[in-house]
């Protein structure tokens, strides 16, 4: 076995994350975890919806952040997808996209405020860098042969439209709809920053113990994803496009001068600004490198590499639970209900309700990364299983599972996994910000001391992490000739 | 029955909305510092916006928001005109915002205080200082950015151990709120929190501490803590004078059912030098430059 590269590849970054599991602070640090977590279920089964008042208008602003922000995103995508193989746009849109759309959200908080184009921007900045890369790939494998057998003399323009777009319009319509589902999850989570969405009331039911009131959103929130193919549909869609900017609420009207401040003072290092010249500068970085940036470093890698793995475990564990070779119709039912709810839920919001019930370690980021990313996985792999005909006589149970389906799914499994490890990191990053001490809880204490300057070298930081990771995962990937089309 | 409660949801939703649309630029909107339980702030900030809209006559809003940061920000980009801060975050705003100023404290915030408190499983007792027993515990603060729930229970760890709070304890968290601090400490998720007294002793009185399960265990010296602080620019927006109605509307209040609800016994003239004890002790602890 140890002779396949990709069993090779699997060993190695199981032995990091034991290493990693013996490093990283995992622990249940509160007194009743059990009792917590049995209020928060019965919470959710006995949800109150007439708690908030606002309720429905933040289910209304967040679909309308999420569709304004992913309209844009795919707009301006589009546009950077066909100039991507442009080196300095290559390199643009892996910036833009590996800082996370709270990170943009907390950056534009501080010039534009409470404006909706704080939060529309959040979504349609990293999406549009994500909607790129992903565009020009589809495009990149659409078939060249209908425009040779245009005439000569045929307008660029006119055989791009009539050649090269039909081909991929069916991958390029799934995908954006598959973003508009990750829109919605964003559009979510920004409220958990002060914007007007679902997160808003989530964090504050959550906080205060209230836990009929967020079972109420919670399921609101899964019946707004689960319902998407009945009310998106593409005869509407630019009805909602039109209608969605109006939804978005008023906010603060933008002081200009602001954002001029911001960029021009705010974020300019203190040394810099206060005149202490190169020397004060380069202890001002020593200090955020060695008090902050190292140690945040260090964590997010850990916690991702641990909660990469746990991702994989669980992935390999569930995909049974929706294959048509395991169970029957109805084990099957329950198994796509399970995965639905861990794929709908959005990292931030399982991560922050685990933390509230299990008191802050690792542990329960890792749990909330493995559940979501698991059930994304899982889903997927589990479906490609059923494409799959065994031979009448083939073996049952734990034997078909080991020996008949894991071998056959298990490079698309590694693709998935691989493509899934830059999100991971993303998200690691982010969930700092609730309180485990990985890059985000960094930036995050920057902002709350009003040192923009500290906060942007983070974020930066950040970026460049998940660019490098991004680019290993890549390399891992053509070196074990795995390939994969892009998931959410 | 169900349905009059979901026209009555769909009614508010829609009038939130229509509210939204309507805030002019000639509102004045203030905000606070999230430092308690949310649905308690906005029930009771707004109470202060109806009452200073009758007292000022013009249109006047609060805005909940996530973090002390967000706070400042939104005073800082004049997107609030007026704040109820904390002590730290007061200097913060103060400093970013030229010709702001500090116009009214609570009566008792001219000599604050703060309780640590701790769970019946540390065996801790009330002492006269900070007992050395705290060493090793699990520990929370409350908002980073918060006076009485990080600036001075940090100084005082500080002052009392002569190590940083990462040192002294085996695990340091920021729970958010001094509500959530108390809530922590209370099912023993931390061992050791610090918070405001007035947060403990409203609780208290409404019973909803169970003091067999946390006790105080020290209660800090005294220090200047929340203010009302408004931005210097507010004559010229809404008119001469605008700011000193301001203050004298907040001095004037006497609705003891508002007033309860902070709880403060009634407000007081507060100026920018009152501060002067919180903004040396950030800057020795590093919190701002």
């Amino acid at each position: 076995m140890l002779s396949y590269p990709t069993v090779r590849v699997s060993l190695l970054f199981l032995a990091i994350a034991v290493a990693g599991l013996f490093v990283a602070d995992i622990a249940i640090t509160t007194a009743n975890p059990w009792r917590d977590l049995g209020q928060f279920f019965i919470g959710v089964a006995t949800p109150n919806f007439f708690s908030t008042e606002g309720l429905l208008t933040a289910l209304l602003r967040t679909v309308a952040f999420g569709f304004v922000g992913v309209a844009l995103g795919s707009f301006f995508g589009f546009l950077l997808a066909l100039v991507y193989r442009l080196l300095p746009v290559r390199i643009f849109c892996a910036f833009i996209r590996a800082i996370h759309e709270l990170f943009w959200a907390l950056i534009f908080l501080q010039f534009f405020g409470f404006h909706p184009l704080t939060g529309v921007l959040a979504i349609a900045i990293p999406y549009a860098g994500i909607f790129a890369k992903v565009y020009s790939e589809i495009l990149e494998e659409s078939d060249p042969e209908p425009s040779r057998l245009l005439p000569p003399g045929t307008s660029a323009i006119a055989s791009f439209l009539y050649a090269r777009i039909p081909d991929c319009w069916v991958q390029i319509r799934t995908y954006t709809a598959y973003r508009l589902e990750c829109g919605l999850r964003s559009s979510a989570i920004l409220g958990f920053v002060g914007l007007p969405t679902l997160g808003f009331y989530l964090e504050s039911s959550f906080s205060q113990g209230m836990y009929s009131d967020a079972g109420a959103m919670l399921i609101l929130f899964y019946v707004l994803i689960a319902t998407m193919p009945i009310w998106v549909r593409p005869k509407l869609l630019p009805a909602y496009l039109l209608a969605a900017p109006f939804f978005l609420g008023e906010g603060f009207p933008i002081v200009w001068g602001n954002v001029e401040r911001f960029f021009t003072e705010d974020i300019v290092p203190s040394p810099l600004r206060n005149g202490e010249g190169l020397a004060g500068l380069s202890s001002w970085l020593g200090d955020v490198m060695i008090t902050e940036a190292l140690p945040g470093i260090w964590n997010t890698i850990v916690l991702t590499q641990v909660a990469l793995v746990a991702t994989g475990l669980l992935s390999l564990l569930a995909f049974p639970l929706i294959s048509k070779h395991f169970g029957g119709p109805v084990r099957r039912t329950s198994g796509h209900v399970f995965l639905v709810i861990a794929r709908s839920t959005p990292e931030y919001i399982l991560a922050y309700i685990l933390l509230q019930l299990w008191g802050p370690s690792m542990l329960p980021a890792v749990v909330a990364l493995a559940l979501h990313n698991g059930g994304i996985i899982g889903h997927l792999i589990g479906r490609q299983t059923n494409a799959i005909e065994l031979r009448p006589d083939a073996p049952t149970g734990f034997t078909r599972y080991s020996w008949e389906l894991v071998p056959r799914v298990y490079r698309s499994f590694l693709a998935f996994l691989f493509y899934r490890w830059e999100i991971i990191m993303r998200e690691t990053a982010i969930l700092g910000i609730l309180g485990i001490y990985t890059l985000g809880f960094y930036v995050d204490s920057a902002i709350q001391n009003i040192q923009f300057d500290r906060a942007m070298i983070l974020i930066l930081i950040t970026a460049s992490l998940n660019i490098g990771v991004d680019v290993l995962g890549r390399f891992i990937r053509r070196k074990l000739a795995l390939q994969t089309m892009p998931t959410c | 029955m169900i349905t009059k409660q979901i026209r009555k949801w769909l009614v508010s939703g829609f009038l939130t909305l229509a509210v939204a649309t309507t805030a002019s630029a000639q509102t004045f909107v203030f905000t606070a510092i999230p430092d308690e339980d949310e649905t308690k702030l906005v029930e009771r900030f707004r109470g202060i916006a109806d009452y200073l809209s009758e007292q000022l006559e013009v249109d006047v809003r609060y805005i909940p928001v996530k973090s002390y940061a967000a706070a400042i920000s939104a005073f800082r980009n004049n997107q609030v005109q007026l704040a109820w801060f904390g002590g730290l975050s007061g200097v913060q705003a103060r400093a970013l915002v030229p010709g702001s100023e500090a116009l009214a404290q609570g009566v008792e915030d001219q000599a604050f205080y703060n309780y640590f408190i701790a769970h019946k499983s540390t065996g801790l007792e009330r002492a006269d200082e900070l007992p050395e027993g705290v060493r090793g515990k699990t520990f929370t603060f409350g908002s980073k950015g918060s006076t009485s729930g990080r600036l001075i229970p940090e100084y005082h760890i500080r002052d009392r151990f002569n190590e940083a709070p990462e040192t002294v304890f085996s695990r340091v968290g920021f729970s958010g709120n001094h509500t959530r601090t108390l809530r922590l400490v209370e099912s023993g998720t931390y061992d050791v929190g610090a918070l405001n007294y007035k947060v403990w002793e409203k609780e208290l009185e409404d019973g909803n501490i169970n003091t067999d399960d946390v006790k105080i265990i020290w209660k800090t010296p005294g220090f200047p803590n929340y203010q009302w602080t408004i931005r210097g620019d507010v004559d010229e927006r809404f008119g001469e004078g605008f700011k000193d109605r301001v203050r004298q509307a907040l001095l004037d209040l006497d609705d003891p059912a508002l007033l309860e609800s902070f709880p403060r016994e009634g407000f007081i003239p507060a100026s920018n030098d009152d501060y002067e004890p919180i903004r040396s002790v950030a800057s020795e602890l590093g919190i701002i430059d």
